[in-house]
């Protein structure tokens, strides 16, 4: 029995890099490098353990994002993945989480009811936008159980078993398959991808060639729940918080030093 | 002429930089200051067909270009010399040669366990009578029914005591001079293949470099790589790929120290302003930016030539003679870019100098580079 | 189809009051549930409408009326054994049929590692807008949207979110940043707690807790912590070490080192920050008797906020201070910690509970 597997990622700008113009308020996208988000690469190795485990494992990478994130379904299939598809499609663009998810399950429901789907990762969530409201948004869309924030996973055949990670210690989870599971850090250390597959995967003749998916290859997909207009949450006003303090010497008594401090530090939101 | 790197190349380069971050520099120090052979980082590097990277896929290797297995000894050589130098080592010294003169039987037996990571191999030609002059060899092999006998001593080599195989030169017939040298394939788990004394080194100090010596050692017929008097020719071929590895490594060294010392003048101010800004420093910058691109550029070429089949005997030993020229400039200043501080250990710099050295000494010193290139220059002008 | 289009899909009229989901453990309710109700009294006296909480449980005692005492106009309070504790199946049950009934126009749940589960659950169950860890919440004045900020691509930009076009509005918020609302014990009457008994089978819980296990000690890697409270030669010993650790346990930060102190052996190596130690980008520095040699400063300069304590006034750690107090460290800390007591963060109650418990107690 091949155990079927999911992973979605997505493409993020490194945001130890991260610039903002300060007159937009808006990214600037010039000469950042983007990566695979951080906790995607967790699920991603997630998967390929058990991959190495079990004989016949088939790991499916999705991602949703314009054509670059192409980039990073290739590392993932040079990381060892099966198959790779990119959501692509111009109705996407501005989707909100509620949106991504939806079109994310869509496309995940289309694989499920071809050769069915045991595991879905998601990672917990995106340094782009530190949500992470995906992982269990698609769970329920797809109206199955979900674990979020996986530092430790079982597999068990029927089931798998968990143990989600809380603020202080952890609550283990036996949940039946198939479930989504969203990751951390903590699970694992991701691979790095073989020199090998590197050749396979990237150049002009890949062998396993990325697949696009647009929404006219998602017919379930409800056009009014998707892009800018689907999405029910919308940004109206970005700006950059004010964190070039002027430094500042504190002076006086010390008790009243170290209120204003605190206090300082609490309006800043520093505490 | 095109000299953008592949989306292949570009993905090696990418790969190694986190690998190299993540796995080699944090244990740098610590190699250089205790001298172990970072055993832990080859196997990581075996297991993620980085030492095989231009190996073929047919014997199990990554089936990758030498230009990104070149990249790669670059990158890990901006934090890690003795890495880099591990790294060199198999596919290029011990691999090479046994897929380029090798039988059938002899890749199945070695350059297959090589290429899928199971086993490392080295390279032994110096002897301490016969550095750059090969022809001084002392090692002799005498063919005793379906084996050979050896007899004799080898130094400076490189994974002594580490690595598992071994490509050997000997005389077969001393009247032949460098014409009687011969090449074997040989386990370093053959009775009489004795591990001498492992040196305490300037730099690549975790490299392993040590004496083999060659009891009455018996090798099979069938080791003999090519034929009997190939030696020499097998030998100057494998050093001539060698070179553009040896100058990947010293074009690295060059940019790790490089890449210390930007970071550095971005930060220290003397006299109220960053060392950035000043314009003699600045110069200093200006010199070595320029010398590490044209010796990168050298060592591209040589590389492109290499793939495409063409000669480029001269153009490895250019690259180099140039490239570590480079290193040693530049690690030299970067050392002095830091001031006292270069000269601490606290920063990676003055391990870098230290390092940089060996690139203008082995796999042919800076004066044979000169021989060579000469040569070729020379010659077909006469 | 265009927004007017899905306005007409919601008649917004029916949509009233703010909610907040009170988020307890082992029966105790979190810190961040009490900033949910300083948060959402505001909004309700904005909107003009009443503040519910709603908390689910088993056999909760004080808490359902205490949240009223916490400034609640009202407490719907589920209790069913299956939600003794947290089941993601049986919480988005109850409550996606609760809002549903009752369609409340906002809802704010705790951004707690349960809550940021929870909350997009109930998003997509009521396919409707969720805005996570929000660290400002307003009601716009002309539309009387709610108007949440957020930081987004690691706290580099600010954003500012609505939901104007479906109800209800959902946010989670970030702990710690709100307000906490005030207990008051001179409530007028009998406080007003609605006690349900929902529906719930164990068959249609897809999960199943085994065990939880709270009992993780504090300690966290100093590249992680988002406050790092280090320490220098002046110091003066190893005991100063003991200062320094009270102060961050307060914070739920870690403790850091310069390299004199490392090498007097007065700390261990890992603790050191600097260009031959660790580097650190915490939220929080504070540099007590640090001097601020380049080789330290190249550690930890791209901390968010940089607080030094050095007697020397022209000490170079104060050239990169954000705030700078001269004085002796000895003094200062002590009182920080004073002052702090009044601080609240998530774990406090969490720390309580650190007793394992198994599944058949729970369920």
């Amino acid at each position: 029995m091949t155990i079927n597997i999911a992973v979605c990622i997505k493409q993020v700008p490194n945001t130890n890099q991260v610039k903002i113009d300060k007159k937009t308020g808006t990214l600037i996208r010039k000469g950042i490098k983007t990566i695979c988000n951080p906790d995607d690469k967790n699920a991603m190795e997630e998967a390929l353990k058990l991959k190495d485990k079990y004989d016949d494992v088939k790991i499916t990478v999705i991602s949703m994002g314009p054509s670059q994130a192409t980039e990073i379904i290739k590392e993932a299939l040079a990381m060892g993945a099966d198959r790779g598809i990119l959501l692509s499609d111009r109705k996407f663009a501005g989707s909100d989480t509620l949106a991504t998810s939806t079109i994310l399950a869509t496309a995940l429901r289309k694989i499920q009811e071809k050769e069915g789907l045991d595991i879905i990762f998601c990672g917990r969530q995106a340094i782009d936008g530190d949500t992470a409201q995906v992982g269990p948004q698609i769970a329920q869309h797809l109206d199955l159980p979900i674990i979020s924030y996986v530092q430790e996973l079982k597999y068990l055949g029927e089931k798998v078993q968990v143990k989600r990670a809380l603020e202080n210690g952890y609550m283990q989870i036996e949940a039946q398959i198939p479930v989504v599971l969203t990751t951390i850090s903590d699970l694992n250390k991701p691979r790095y991808p073989h020199m090998r597959r590197i050749f396979d995967v990237f150049g002009k003749n890949p062998v396993i060639p990325v697949e696009t998916w647009t929404a006219d290859d998602l017919p379930d997909l409800d056009n009014t729940q998707i892009g800018l207009n689907g999405s029910p949450t919308r940004v109206i006003k970005t700006y950059t918080p004010d964190r070039t303090f002027k430094g500042e010497i504190l002076e006086g008594e010390t008790a009243h030093v170290a209120h204003i401090l605190i206090e300082s530090l609490k309006q800043k939101q520093i505490l | 002429m095109d000299f953008s790197l592949t989306e292949q190349e570009i993905m090696v380069q990418k790969v190694m930089r986190d690998f190299t971050e993540n796995e080699i520099e944090p244990i740098a120090a610590e190699i250089d200051e205790t001298e172990e052979f970072p055993q832990k980082t080859l196997e990581k590097m075996q297991k993620l067909g980085i030492s095989s990277l231009p190996l073929p896929k047919k014997y199990g290797g990554s089936g990758g270009n030498y230009l990104a297995y070149y990249l790669a000894i670059e990158e890990v050589a901006k934090k890690c010399a003795t890495s880099s130098v591990v790294l060199a080592g198999s596919a290029s010294l011990c691999g090479w040669p046994i897929l380029t003169f090798g039988t059938e039987v002899q890749k199945e037996k070695y350059l297959r366990p090589i290429a899928e990571g199971k086993i490392a191999g080295g390279f032994a030609l110096t002897e301490p009578g016969a550095g750059s002059d090969a022809s001084m060899q002392r090692t002799v092999a005498e063919l005793k029914g379906d084996h050979y006998i050896m007899n004799g001593s080898k130094c400076f080599i490189t994974g002594a005591g580490v690595f598992d195989v071994f490509i050997i030169i000997a005389m077969t017939d001393k009247s032949k001079k460098t014409r009687g040298l011969s090449a074997f394939i040989v386990d370093a788990n053959t009775p009489g293949f004795i591990i001498g004394k492992i040196e305490n080194k300037m730099g690549i100090r975790g490299s392993a470099t040590g004496e083999l010596i060659f009891q009455d050692m018996k090798i099979p017929k069938e080791n003999l790589l090519g034929k009997e008097g190939e030696g020499f020719h097998i030998a100057m071929k494998t050093l001539d790929g060698g070179r553009i590895a040896i100058a990947a490594q010293a074009v690295g060294i060059a940019q790790g120290a490089m890449d210390a010392a930007i970071q550095y003048i971005h930060e220290r101010v003397q006299f109220g302003r960053k060392l950035k800004d000043f314009q003699g420093l600045q110069w200093y910058i200006a010199e070595m930016e320029t010398e590490i691109n044209a010796a990168r550029n050298l060592y591209y070429h040589a590389a492109y030539l290499k793939e495409h089949g063409k000669p480029y005997s001269k153009e490895s030993a250019m690259a180099k003679f140039f490239a570590s020229k480079t290193a040693v400039f530049v690690t030299n200043k970067a050392v002095q870019l830091h001031g006292g501080y270069g000269y601490m250990k606290d920063y990676p710099v003055e391990r870098m100098m230290r390092d940089a050295k060996i690139t203008e000494i082995y796999e042919g010193t800076s004066e044979v580079q000169k021989m060579v290139i000469a040569a070729h220059t020379i010659k077909p002008k006469l | 189809m265009t927004n007017k289009q899905l306005t007409n899909l919601v008649d917004f009229s029916e949509y009233k009051g703010v909610w907040i989901i009170a988020e307890q453990r082992f029966g105790q309710v979190l810190n961040v549930t009490k900033e949910l109700l300083g948060e959402g009294k505001k909004l309700a006296t904005s909107l003009n409408c009443d503040l519910t909480a709603v908390i689910l449980g088993h056999k909760l005692i004080d808490w359902p009326a205490d949240l009223v005492r916490y400034g609640a106009d009202n407490v719907i309070y589920a209790e069913h054994e299956l939600l003794s504790d947290y089941n993601v199946d049986a919480y988005s049950k109850v409550l996606g049929n609760l809002i549903t009934t009752r369609k409340p126009e906002i809802i704010l749940f705790g951004a707690t590692s349960i809550g940021r589960e929870l909350a997009p659950t109930l998003s997509a169950k009521l396919k409707s807008g969720l805005t996570a860890d929000c660290t400002a919440l307003e009601i716009d004045p002309e539309t009387l949207n709610l108007l949440q900020t957020r930081p987004a691509f690691g706290g580099n930009l600010m954003a500012t979110i609505q939901c104007a076009n479906h109800r209800p509005q959902m946010c989670s918020v970030r702990p710690g940043v709100m307000k906490k609302a005030k207990y008051n014990n001179k409530c007028d009457g009998e406080p007003k707690v609605e006690k349900i008994i929902p529906i719930i089978t164990q068959e249609e819980l897809r999960t199943k807790v085994l065990k939880i296990d709270t009992s993780k000690s504090a300690e966290i890697a100093i590249e992680d912590a988002k406050i790092v409270v280090s320490g220098g030669r002046g110091l003066g010993n190893a005991k100063g070490f003991n200062l320094l650790r009270k102060l961050a346990d307060k914070l739920n930060g870690c403790v850091g080192s310069s390299r004199a102190c490392v090498d007097n052996g007065w700390i261990s190596k890992p603790y050191q920050v600097g260009q031959t130690g660790k580097t650190v980008r915490p939220k929080l520095y504070i540099a007590c008797g640090i001097s601020g040699a380049l080789q330290h400063i190249a550690g930890m300069e791209q901390a968010e906020c940089i607080v030094a304590i050095n007697k020397d006034p022209d000490a170079p750690i104060f050239k990169i201070a954000d705030y700078g107090i001269v004085g002796d460290l000895y003094e200062i800390i002590p009182r920080l910690i004073d002052e702090l007591d009044n601080i609240d963060d998530i774990t406090e109650v969490l720390d309580i509970c650190t007793e394992s418990v198994s599944a058949s107690n729970q369920m």
